[in-house]
């Protein structure tokens, strides 16, 4: 059984006080995610991701289509006691403390009053908030409230995780820890449902991805298969500090650093090259595949061209 | 991933129940509430704290008051009811609010005086209310025939009345009628047809309909009083012609003293009575009446607005 | 049921963190200088001022609480998106909007309790002891938190559509209608034909709170009917449900965008 499916699911807006028109926010969506994948759901702002989000949770109401979690319907109570929401930019009841927060979150998820206080402080140390735990709120950082809103996602133990931009606003230090955090979640064997922008991150965490373009899904697959759909180049690199002409008319790419020169070719003509090279008595050092990269295929599933296509 | 039917239905249902229950328990409640609670609500001791008490709004607080003059009045008029306390000082509040609303002074002026249960007569309240009003309003003619009627009606002063109405005819664009009131007044004020053409002004003065229900009882038992007498005397005539009384119109119609058989303003014929006398059918129908009453019978107790 | 008590506590703990309670200080100060004061006057109606006072400014500072904090009670939580993580959770959207009632309702209940404490003992103050006509006190203190039941689920109500400024508006607004109720009626009485059938209408839809208002007759020391509390606490209640239950209604079926 898959742990989110959506069959259809559109939301449209009507805008406009006088002439109403119609806006498509998400056009008719279709997608399915396994239980414990991490799957990226990629786009510019504006794509739709936290419309799409937002429907999930049965935040707003769709104007077509449906959606089901773990089998179930979204607003069934049940499937929200196995979910964990965490909004882009959150936003908490400032003049709680962190432990008040959580411990009022743990009510609502029906944590058990025994087990409460124990999970609470569980989940503090996981995010590394142990000890501000008594602090309110409002004076946490940006980055601190962002932990916040994971412990607050993670703390009943739900079987889906739904993360809408979790690295947004956060320092580098503050994205390798989530990063962390949401490969220990996939350990544990949680579904990771999170949309971001930052193809970075999706690459080092994802078992798929799909791409969303105003309102429409562009593309989607596990990554390896998407990149490798783009074709292959290869990097060479030697010594010498020298671009023989050959190497010029192969690969438009090619410039020297420092005492050593690199250039980039395609895959058919990598033994062109290399003989090139050793024609010239040029020392190889390396040669590497360059594979496409996931923003190679992000680009290419926004561009026009590809809506042409369609 | 709709909002629940099932929801919907329910708390719409809860909603439509609950509010026609309220409305429900809330006339019960006003029904329990006695009386005297209910014009506590509407009276406040002094009307210069309520004045400094609206922020200013005084002319919207002054037709509030005004209506619930009104109200108190009508509800209890139909009551048939003895007492009026209150009116005299919600009358006082609503001017004292605005002291333009002349519809007040005309108003204090009739169902003040009027004894009950038909007013509350207090005639010494009416004058008070009506001469503020004359202070406040130096230009208004109306507010001088007010006066003029007060004393007229049930102080029978028509010295004080005639008065009254010599000023107000001196007010620019008085109506005319207001010299020949003051002179009718001095000369012939017990008169009917002074009470006549008092009646018929005050219905065309005013625009309050209360006012000219009561103007038109007047008129009515004006014709009454008038009629009686007159008819008696025919008959009487009749008595020394043929030396006993008729026993019925028919008869007198037959000798040619009638032209028909009489009818009183409520519509109903003159009774023949015993010893020449005329009685009117229905004197419930006609209230203010003095001629043509049966022996015992009060003038009428049923107000007629 | 337990998480709309959780909900109920948590708007409870919101109102006193956000220092609500801190009038109660505005009003200690206020029966203490009217009860100085008035024993300056001493014509033989200081009871009937400080009653009169005490009670005025319990039902107005206890209005001016329930507007300001119930205009805000969902429209706040949208606007700053905290509602977000609240419905991801097993919550019912209706037990949201019940929780929050709740909590509001117990504020006042709470501010109140503190207030007749201050009432009664400025009436002790002046008499040096108490009599029966005080308990007549309670009836128009609790004729009062039902006036704020009222108020609370109207403000709640418009919050649950409205901006908060709007809301604001409407909810005193009214109150003023709901003060002159009586005389709406009596308006509406004196006009006819279908205008009249609507005016009626509205007469009896608006919220009558001149009938929840005995402090005048508490203050001559006038007894309460028992049939009296008993149909306003029904209309109160059912007033309240009512508007509740549309409140529930609004919001079930809003997107929150």
């Amino acid at each position: 059984m898959p742990a989110i499916e959506t069959f259809g699911l559109e939301k449209t807006y009507t805008v406009g006080f006088w002439r109403k028109r119609p806006r498509c926010a998400l056009l008719p969506l279709n997608l399915a995610v396994e239980e414990g994948e991490v799957f990226g759901y990629l786009g510019p702002n504006g794509a739709g991701k936290t419309t799409t989000l937002k429907l999930l949770m049965g935040l707003m109401f769709p104007t077509a289509g449906c959606a089901k979690i773990l089998g179930r319907e979204v607003n069934d109570p049940q499937v929200k006691a196995q979910i964990g929401f965490l909004p882009e930019q959150p936003y908490f009841y400032d003049y709680l403390t962190a432990r008040e927060l959580l411990e009022y979150y743990a009510q609502l998820s029906g944590v058990g009053a025994r087990a409460r206080s124990r999970r609470v402080a569980a989940v503090l140390e996981r995010v590394g908030l142990r000890d501000v735990a008594g602090v309110q709120l409002r004076k946490f950082s940006k980055g601190m409230l962002q932990r916040v809103g994971i412990a607050q996602a993670i703390l009943h133990d739900p079987k889906v995780v739904f993360l809408d931009e979790p690295m947004s606003g956060l320092d580098p230090i503050g994205r390798r820890e989530v990063r962390d955090l949401m490969e220990s979640l996939k350990q544990e064997g949680k579904t990771v449902f999170f949309s971001t922008h930052i193809l970075s991150d999706a690459e080092a965490l994802c078992d798929r991805v799909a791409v969303l373009h105003k309102g429409e899904l562009r593309g989607i697959g596990v990554i390896a298969d998407l990149t490798s759909s783009v074709r292959g180049k290869v990097e060479v690199i030697w010594q010498g500090g020298v671009i023989p002409p050959a190497i010029h008319a192969l690969s438009p790419e090619c410039h020297l650093i420092g005492a050593m020169a690199r250039a980039v070719v395609d895959e058919n003509q990598l033994d062109a090259a290399i003989d090139a090279l050793r024609r010239a008595n040029l020392k190889l050092v390396s040669v590497t595949p360059v594979r496409a990269t996931l923003e190679d295929y992000f680009v290419e599933k926004l561009s026009p061209a590809e809506v042409a296509a369609r | 991933m709709r909002p629940s039917r099932h929801t919907t239905a329910i708390l719409a249902a809860i909603l439509v129940v609950c509010l026609a229950a309220a409305v429900f328990s809330i006339t019960l409640a006003d029904r329990a509430r006695p009386s005297s609670t209910l014009e506590e609500m509407l009276y406040i001791p002094s009307p210069s704290v309520l004045r400094r008490m609206s922020l200013g709004y005084t002319g919207l607080l002054a037709d509030i008051y005004w209506t619930r003059a009104v109200q108190y009045f009508g509800g209890k008029h139909v009551l048939a009811s003895h007492e009026y306390k209150l009116l005299a000082p919600l009358l006082d509040i609503t001017t004292q609010l605005d002291p333009h609303l002349t519809v007040a002074y005309q108003f204090g002026a009739i169902f003040l005086t009027q004894p009950p249960p038909n007013g509350a007569g207090d005639p010494d309240a009416a004058i008070k209310l009506v001469k503020f009003g004359i202070r406040e309003n130096p230009d208004n003619w109306h507010l001088y025939y007010n006066l003029g009627f007060i004393y007229y009606l049930e102080k029978k002063d028509y010295v004080a009345a005639a008065q009254a109405f010599e000023q107000g005819s001196k007010v620019p664009h008085a109506h005319p009628f207001l010299k020949l009131l003051a002179a009718r007044m001095a000369e012939r004020g017990g008169d009917l047809e002074t009470a006549r053409m008092l009646w018929t002004m005050t219905y065309d003065d005013s625009r309050d309909k209360d006012i000219k229900a009561n103007a038109i009882s007047h008129l009515r038992a004006l014709q009454v009083d008038e009629a009686v007498p007159r008819l008696e005397q025919l008959i009487r005539q009749y008595f020394e012609r043929t030396g006993h009384y008729p026993g019925n119109w028919a008869e007198l119609v037959r000798a040619g003293y009638v032209p028909g058989i009489p009818l009183d303003p409520a519509g109903h014929p003159y009774k023949l009575a015993p010893e020449g006398k005329v009685w009117v059918a229905v004197p419930d129908a006609l209230p203010f009446i003095t001629q043509g009453l049966p022996p015992g019978v009060k003038a009428s107790e049923m107000p007629r607005l | 049921m337990s998480r709309v008590a959780s909900i109920a506590s948590n708007t409870f703990r919101e109102a006193v963190r956000d220092r609500v309670l801190y009038n109660l200080i505005g009003f200690a100060l206020l029966m203490v200088a009217a009860s100085l004061l008035v024993g300056q006057i001493s014509m033989n109606i200081e009871r009937n001022v400080v009653i009169n006072l005490g009670l005025t400014a319990v039902s107005l500072f206890g209005l001016v609480i329930a507007i300001f904090i119930g205009i805000g009670l969902v429209s706040k939580e949208i606007e700053k998106k905290t509602l977000y993580t609240i419905l991801s959770r097993p919550v019912r959207r209706w037990e949201f909007i019940l929780g929050k009632f709740g909590g509001l309702v117990a504020t006042l209940v709470v501010n109140t309790f503190f207030m007749a404490i201050g009432i009664f003992a400025a009436v002790f103050y002046l008499a040096h002891h108490f009599q029966r006509a005080d308990s007549y006190l309670l009836v128009a203190l609790y004729f009062i938190i039902l006036q704020f039941v009222m108020i609370t689920a109207l403000a709640l109500l418009f919050s649950s559509f409205s901006s908060p400024l709007l809301s604001a508006v409407f909810a005193f607004a009214l109150f003023i209608i709901g003060t002159f109720a009586q005389d709406l009626r009596g308006f509406a009485s004196l006009t006819h034909g279908v205008i009249g059938w609507i005016a009626i209408a509205a007469a009896y839809v608006v919220p009558n709170f001149a009938a929840l208002n005995v402090i005048s007759s508490v203050a001559h020391d006038q007894p309460v009917a028992a049939s009296l509390v008993l149909y306003n606490t029904l209309y109160a209640l059912l007033y309240s449900a009512a508007a509740v239950a549309g409140a529930m209604l609004i919001f079930e079926r809003r997107n929150l965008k």
